[in-house]
């Protein structure tokens, strides 16, 4: 289906933020300044940046977990086949509307409750929800136990988080999230904490469940080589704006924009004979060419599919 | 010649639990002017056996046994006081979150010259000043930053402040623990310069620790591969990502998605590192291992083999893999 | 699924085992725990020594038990100088077992005869261990009566205070803005006052029992200070991700308050409840001293009794009027606060050395 899932259009979320004791002077930290992407379905968006671009504010925008300041987020409902904005959504429809979003959080230590053994945490979804009786809702907890591979679930349900190790406990958070079989799941940066030799079998865990489930991913990462690995098309972010989004593969050959020039080339390479070439880059001029930007800097698209936020597209190739 | 010779090192710490033994006959040399790579992911004890070259482990930790010769030098057995004069104007060390460790109340020249006054006790302000000035150029930080607080800073600022820091003694070795950890990829690289250029222009050897392989790739002439306290292989930073011979190197290298060529489907290991507690004998990495067969036999005690030139595998049997 | 069960009873008994081990390792948190079980075996033990009638009741008694001890006295003159070759000085007569005659108004005793007296506060005996006080009623069966009381008000005040601050420091900082503002200012108000002077002014003007003073403690303890440090746990729980998750779970406010928040501030809480036990039992001990309290009997009581009587100032003459009401207030404080020391190490791991 080529249909889209998320529309995303000039999402903003601004900060106010007072210019310390005694002045009266706010000023406005504009967190996510106008990004826009489309998320067809089966398809996954990786979103890549470093820290303090704006991609976990976009993140929790998105999963409406703070309300934004602007822009518009359209989903596609289901029983009227068409796009809908969420900002028509409240009380009831809202929470019917929640099953549909779910996030995966980077922490493994921190997004689960300590109090709650592991059965209690899988079914609140289901709970919350009124999804069936008792019994389906633990054998549906038992199934998805076994789909992530914590086998055999008796001796994980009973059990609380502090006994798990951080790749079990993200497994679980994993299992919760999908149990509802949402239709799109934001991952903020879930491996980033896990131990190098667990992160592949969780990553697999999670391209697997995308297939079968048919579930559409938001990868964050600051990581180039997780959000190749994961991703069919990326969006490269920079002072919250998108700066280039394509296709991975084609993002990575033929990076036109400066910033995504100097991001690829500063990602150390595991093979020592590799020569690595950095491009060089003056962050002030680019941080000017961002920040003069108050109108909206154009996406020009160079090629199909491969879109470039600058005002001089022939400068830039 | 060797600036360092660890040999046969163990320590242990012991807790509530039990004893848990952190570092296990572990041995290698650093050459003078080189560059040594210690990579493995959390728990593995490269950050202890960082530690227990300063002997700075924690209260409850002890070196059981073995020798650190540095210099010419078996450092272990030193009282505090001669250990004092090899920290910092022997072997430095910038620590994993060092940035973060900076004293938020005092100016960061002030702080760098409170460490130089243990060392070079007869030296003036100036001429700590003009030190700590040159070595700012060779970390590239400007002057203005001797007189700033710490908070004033930037992430990349502060690190690079910890360098300088760690360099402002003279130095023979640095020992860098997970030093870019907690920074952008594009910081990371520059300090990643840094490091290199102060190693090229001072003559400084290196240990560069981190769970990274890429980094150490890029970073180290020589390096070791450790998991759950022991080193499992060992040798020249290209033969090993050549020719990897351990199954947990292999596996390490088969793990790490990366940026050109091709892309790959990646391999993972099943399982969690061990817990340090267990007083197993033998082959640690046996329940893990992909390569495992019948021949394989988990008892037998883990024994360094030399596989290549100056490359040393620890593995049941290093012709397998 | 039918072993799970069975493993979730084995992980809940592994969990309390473990922290059992790391209570016991806190040297101070056994020493409380060990007082405060051996006054709560003195607590239950009362009713039981009644109940399977080995002390009889109305001897034995706290409040209307009376208990005749009986003397046998010689009746001597006391000279009006002193020293004299039997006695040193003015104090010494009448000696133990002697008694004055000037004092004995109905009798027609003279010097010399033996007279048989009624003697209280008699002195510890085979009897009663602990001695009987001036209206004859077993000091050791009070003691235990106080027990009861100590346990019975500081838990009920405690209970009731750290449930009070749990719910609203949790809400306000679950909902901020005005609600919470108020609270503080609630908060910094009740810290503001002085707890005993208040207590004071309560007792004069309504008659405070055990059950009122529990309550009025119980209150002010919940309204105060710990508001503040409840808050601020909650206010850190709030912000974990797992709640972030709850909430596009589709959680409601409600829900999430009570089933996340909650149970992750209670074992702050109930560090709180064990601290504030030991506040409760000082100031029933004072108001009784003070003869505010309008109450049977309780370990302040019996010092209250003990100065009003006169008997404090008689040094150590008359010590087991005075001394195992004091160190029972003394030690069953301590003791909590022992327990409190030590449950701060299973909860705090930081403070432990690893």
């Amino acid at each position: 289906m080529s249909k889209n899932l998320l529309e995303v259009k000039n999402l903003e979320k601004y900060f106010e933020v007072s210019g310390g004791l005694f002045s009266r002077n706010k000023s406005t930290v504009k967190a996510v300044d106008g990004i826009s992407f489309d998320i067809p379905f089966g398809s996954s968006l990786g979103l890549v940046g470093q820290s303090g671009c704006g991609k976990t504010t976009t993140a929790r925008a998105l999963s409406l977990l703070d309300p934004k300041t602007g822009g518009n987020i359209n989903f596609y409902n289901d029983e009227t086949s068409n796009m809908q904005s969420i900002d028509e959504l409240e009380g009831e429809e809202l929470k019917k509307f929640r099953r549909n979003i779910q996030m995966i959080f980077q922490d493994p230590y921190e997004s689960l409750n300590p109090r709650w053994n592991i059965k209690d945490i899988i079914l609140e979804p289901l709970n919350i929800h009124n999804i069936g009786n008792l019994k389906d809702r633990e054998e549906a907890v038992y199934e998805i136990l076994k789909t992530v591979g914590l086998t055999p679930p008796e001796n994980y349900m009973p059990r609380y988080p502090h006994e798990l190790s951080g790749g079990q406990r993200q497994r679980v958070s994993i299992a919760r999230t999908l149990i509802m079989k949402p239709k799109f799941v934001v991952c903020d940066e879930p491996t980033s904490m896990l131990d190098v030799s667990i992160r592949i079998s969780i990553m697999d865990l999670m391209l697997n469940l995308a297939k079968d489930l048919e579930v559409s991913y938001l990868y964050i990462t600051h990581d180039l080589a997780v959000a190749r690995y994961m991703c069919d098309r990326i969006a490269v972010m920079f002072n919250g704006k998108i700066v280039e989004i394509a296709e991975t593969e084609e993002l990575l050959s033929n990076p036109i924009h400066p910033y995504t020039k100097r991001l690829i080339s500063s990602i150390p390479i595991p093979d020592p004979s590799y020569k690595r070439e950095r491009y060089e880059l003056d962050f002030s001029e680019l941080d000017n060419i961002i920040a003069n930007n108050s109108d909206e800097l154009p996406m020009a698209e160079v090629k199909s599919g491969h879109f470039v936020a600058t005002h001089d597209v022939k400068g830039l190739l | 010649m060797n600036i360092l010779e660890v040999k046969d090192l163990n320590m242990s710490y012991k807790t509530i639990d039990g004893n848990v033994d952190a570092v296990k006959d572990v041995s290698f040399t650093v050459k003078q002017g080189e560059s040594f790579g210690l990579v493995g992911e959390s728990g593995c004890g490269k950050t202890s056996v960082a530690m227990s070259l300063l002997q700075l482990q924690a209260d409850n930790g002890k070196i059981t046994s073995g020798e650190i010769i540095f210099d010419g030098q078996n450092i272990v057995n030193l009282s505090e006081a001669e250990l004092r004069e090899v920290r910092w104007s022997g072997i430095s060390i910038v620590f994993q979150g060092a940035m973060n460790s900076w004293n938020p109340v005092v100016k960061i020249g002030e702080q760098i010259r409170e460490a130089m006054r243990e060392h070079y006790p007869n030296k003036t302000k100036d001429e700590n000043t003009k030190k700590i000035l040159e070595l700012f150029e060779i970390v590239g930080l400007e002057d203005s930053i001797i007189d700033r607080y710490p908070h004033e800073l930037s992430g990349g600022m502060k690190q690079r402040a910890v360098i300088a820091l760690a360099l402002s003694c003279d130095p023979k070795l640095i020992i860098a623990d997970e030093p870019t950890t907690a920074l952008d990829v594009v910081i990371q690289d520059q300090i990643l310069n840094e490091i290199r250029k102060v190693q090229d222009v001072l003559g400084l050897s290196l240990i560069y620790i981190s769970h990274d392989i890429a980094v150490i790739a890029e970073m180290t002439d020589n390096m070791a591969v450790m998991y759950a306290g022991r080193i499992v292989e060992r040798g020249p930073t290209k033969e090993i990502f050549a020719n990897p011979k351990h199954s947990y190197t292999k596996s390490l290298l088969e793990s790490t998605p990366s940026v050109v060529g091709d892309k790959v489907k990646l391999q993972s290991l099943d399982g969690e590192p061990p817990s340090l507690i267990s007083k197993e004998k033998g082959c640690t990495f046996a329940p893990r291992c992909p390569y495992k067969d019948i021949s394989c036999n988990p008892e037998l005690d883990m024994q360094l083999k030399e596989v290549g030139p100056n490359h040393y595998v620890d593995a049941c049997n290093a012709e397998k893999v | 699924m039918k072993n799970e069960k069975d493993i979730a009873k084995s992980i809940r008994r592994e969990a309390l085992k473990k922290n059992w081990r790391l209570f016991r390792r806190s040297k101070l948190g056994m020493i409380g725990i060990y007082i405060v079980i051996f006054f709560f075996l003195l607590s239950i033990l009362q009713p039981i020594l009644f109940l399977t009638g080995v002390w009889n009741k109305g001897i034995y008694d706290p409040v209307v038990g009376y208990s005749e001890q009986f003397q046998e006295f010689l009746v001597v003159e006391c000279p009006t100088e002193y020293p004299t070759e039997k006695y040193k000085n003015r104090s010494d007569c009448p000696g133990r077992t002697e008694v004055n005659v000037r004092t004995l108004y109905y009798s027609d005793a003279e010097v010399g005869d033996y007279i048989i007296q009624n003697l209280q506060p008699a002195p510890p005996s085979r009897q009663h261990i602990l001695g009987t006080d001036s209206l004859g009623r077993d000091v050791f069966s009070q003691i235990m009566e106080g027990s009861q009381v100590a346990f019975i008000l500081g838990l009920l005040s405690a209970t009731l205070g750290v449930g009070i601050s749990t719910i609203l420091g949790t809400i306000a900082a679950f909902f901020g803005g005005k609600i919470d503002a108020y609270l503080m200012r609630q908060s910094d108000l009740i810290l503001m006052l002085p707890t005993l002077p208040l207590l004071f002014i309560i007792s004069a003007f309504a008659e405070l029992q055990v059950w009122h003073l529990a309550v009025v403690l119980g209150t002010i303890g919940g309204l105060g200070g710990s508001v503040i440090t409840i808050k601020s746990q909650a206010l850190q729980v709030k912000v974990k991700p797992f709640v972030d998750s709850a909430r596009i779970t589709g959680g409601s406010q409600m829900n999430i308050l009570f089933s996340h928040v909650l149970p992750n501030v209670a074992p702050l809480a109930l560090l709180f409840m064990v601290f504030s036990v030991t506040g409760a039992i000082a100031s029933e001990s004072v108001l009784s001293f003070l003869g505010l309290l309008n109450i049977d009997m309780s370990w302040g009581l019996m010092i209250y009794l003990a100065q009003v009587e006169g008997f404090i100032f008689s040094g150590m003459k008359f010590w087991w009027l005075i001394l195992p009401a004091g160190l029972s207030v003394t030690f069953l404080t301590g003791g909590f606060y022992l327990v409190g020391r030590g449950l701060d190490e299973v909860f705090n791991p930081r403070l432990r050395d690893r």
